[in-house]
């Protein structure tokens, strides 16, 4: 490796890397950060006891520098709301967009928009209980919205079980139905007769399902048994592309940088690659054929980890690329609040738009590759499992 | 935020993952220069690879920093 030719040249550059991610850790805002926390924390606890917890949250709010309001802004976009916010005005406290359902199980069914909440300014109240939204999470309150809260600042109050169309549901819901009316319509072409040519839109999905059989698995699951897993390679390629894709829009959806939506779809990997396995598998598991018997001892609960590290990478794979794209994104378009002294109002627009720009077709790209990796990725897990004994001898 | 051993630890991470996918680029790229007509299935082999890394250096991000 080129690290042992230039020792000296490599080790000033790990250390020039560590300087910067050591400054990183501690810059001077941050511990003013932590200052004003404490302080408007201090001052929220002092309006607590008297029941103005609104009033100090607002106070709050207007406290915060552009940074500081930038940061809450880019957090905000990557969770999970139960409304699209479309535009806000901040001076007079008004948002643009549209609720969705809130949908509670507290002593019946309980069904209201999630406009009741006023993005958390007011309490919600349905059929005589009443319920808060704070920090995107719902609480069960009294009618004065009194919160309880814990040492950390966090509520304690009880939370009803919570079975919202939220952001994220809601755009799961619609991508599932464009998949179906996309898909049914490729597959009445094929049902009408095997030399039938598809039309319109399905003509473009044609080579993209080829291409999910013939190059990711075909080759990593084998001829024979391939065809077993088709659908769920090609739901799981096209489910997360369509999600990313969705996600550049500017309706600042985020889906796949939701770690439980990669949690299902890897658990989903897991659940199929250990249920196909076949006794080859388990026994390289707990049994290695070829290695000496204490290393078959130790190699067993490494296999054993195997199992489960192989899924999770999958789930943080996704989670964390689409994530750092949005969250890249955010703070490229913050440029224009953030450069506005320096580089004027023009210049700021200018570098911020061309940088935007740039980043979304990478993200355009990495959206493609995101799912095809998955996909790559479940099938190569999935081949392994189904593998038989002297294949396996022939990869290595 | 992480506390500085943790950032440290996944910085390092971060460089070691940084330099794995130097390697592999670098080693595709002559594998493609020297067997040309073979470059598909170099580039998925090399993909795999890389998103493996990747991983690795996602989740030293997550759980450290």
């Amino acid at each position: 490796m080129i690290i042992s030719k230039k020792p000296v040249r490599s080790l000033t550059a790990i250390l020039i890397g560590l300087i910067s991610s050591v400054a990183m850790a501690n810059p001077v805002e941050d511990t003013t950060h932590v200052k004003t926390e404490t302080a408007s924390h201090t001052e929220q606890v002092a309006h607590e006891t008297a029941n103005h917890e609104t009033e100090a949250h607002t106070e709050k709010h207007e406290a915060l520098s552009p940074k500081e309001k930038i940061n809450e802004h880019i957090q905000h976009h990557l969770a999970d709301s139960y409304d699209f916010t479309l535009y806000s005005d901040e001076e007079a406290g008004t948002h643009v967009g549209f609720p969705l359902p809130v949908i509670l199980i507290d002593d019946g069914l309980k069904v209201f928009s999630a406009s009741a909440f006023h993005h958390g300014e007011t309490v919600a109240n349905v059929d005589g209980a009443y319920y808060k939204l704070v920090h995107n999470k719902i609480y069960k309150t009294d009618a004065e919205g009194t919160l309880e809260l814990d040492h950390h600042g966090h509520p304690t109050n009880e939370m009803p079980l919570n079975f919202s169309i939220t952001k994220n549901v809601f755009s799961l819901l619609i991508t599932s139905l464009l998949l179906f009316l996309m898909f049914t319509a490729l597959a009445r072409t094929y049902k009408k007769g095997p030399n039938n040519l598809p039309t319109g839109f399905s003509r473009v999905l044609e080579p993209l399902v080829l291409f999910v059989r013939d190059e990711i698995a075909r080759p990593n699951i084998g001829e024979k048994k391939y065809k077993k897993f088709m659908p769920f390679l090609l739901t799981v390629f096209f489910l997360i592309w369509l999600l990313n894709l969705i996600g550049l829009t500017p309706l600042g959806i985020n889906v796949t940088g939701n770690i439980a939506v990669t949690f299902c779809l890897a658990f989903v990997t897991l659940i199929i690659t250990n249920f196909s396995a076949n006794k080859d598998y388990w026994g390289h598991i707990f049994w290695m054929p070829g290695v000496p018997a204490p290393m078959k001892i130790i190699l067993a609960p490494i296999e054993v980890l195997g199992i489960f590290t192989k899924p999770f990478s999958l789930m943080i794979r996704l989670f964390a690329n689409i994530t750092a794209g949005h969250a890249v994104m955010m703070g490229l378009l913050a440029i224009i609040f953030l450069f506005k002294n320096l580089l004027g109002t023009g210049g700021s627009i200018g570098v911020s738009l061309a940088l935007t720009t740039f980043i979304s077709l990478i993200e355009l790209l990495v959206a493609f590759l995101q799912a095809f990796i998955f996909t790559m990725m479940s099938s190569l897990f999935i081949g392994m499992a189904v593998q038989e004994h002297d294949h396996h001898d022939d990869h290595h | 935020m992480g506390t500085i051993p943790n950032l440290v630890g996944a910085g390092l991470i971060v460089i070691g993952a940084g330099l794995g996918l130097g390697k592999i680029g670098g080693s595709a790229m002559d594998a493609i220069a020297r067997q040309p007509e073979a470059a598909g299935k170099i580039q998925t082999a090399m993909i795999i690879i890389g998103a493996l890394l990747e991983g690795l250096a996602f989740g030293a991000l997550i759980l450290g920093a």
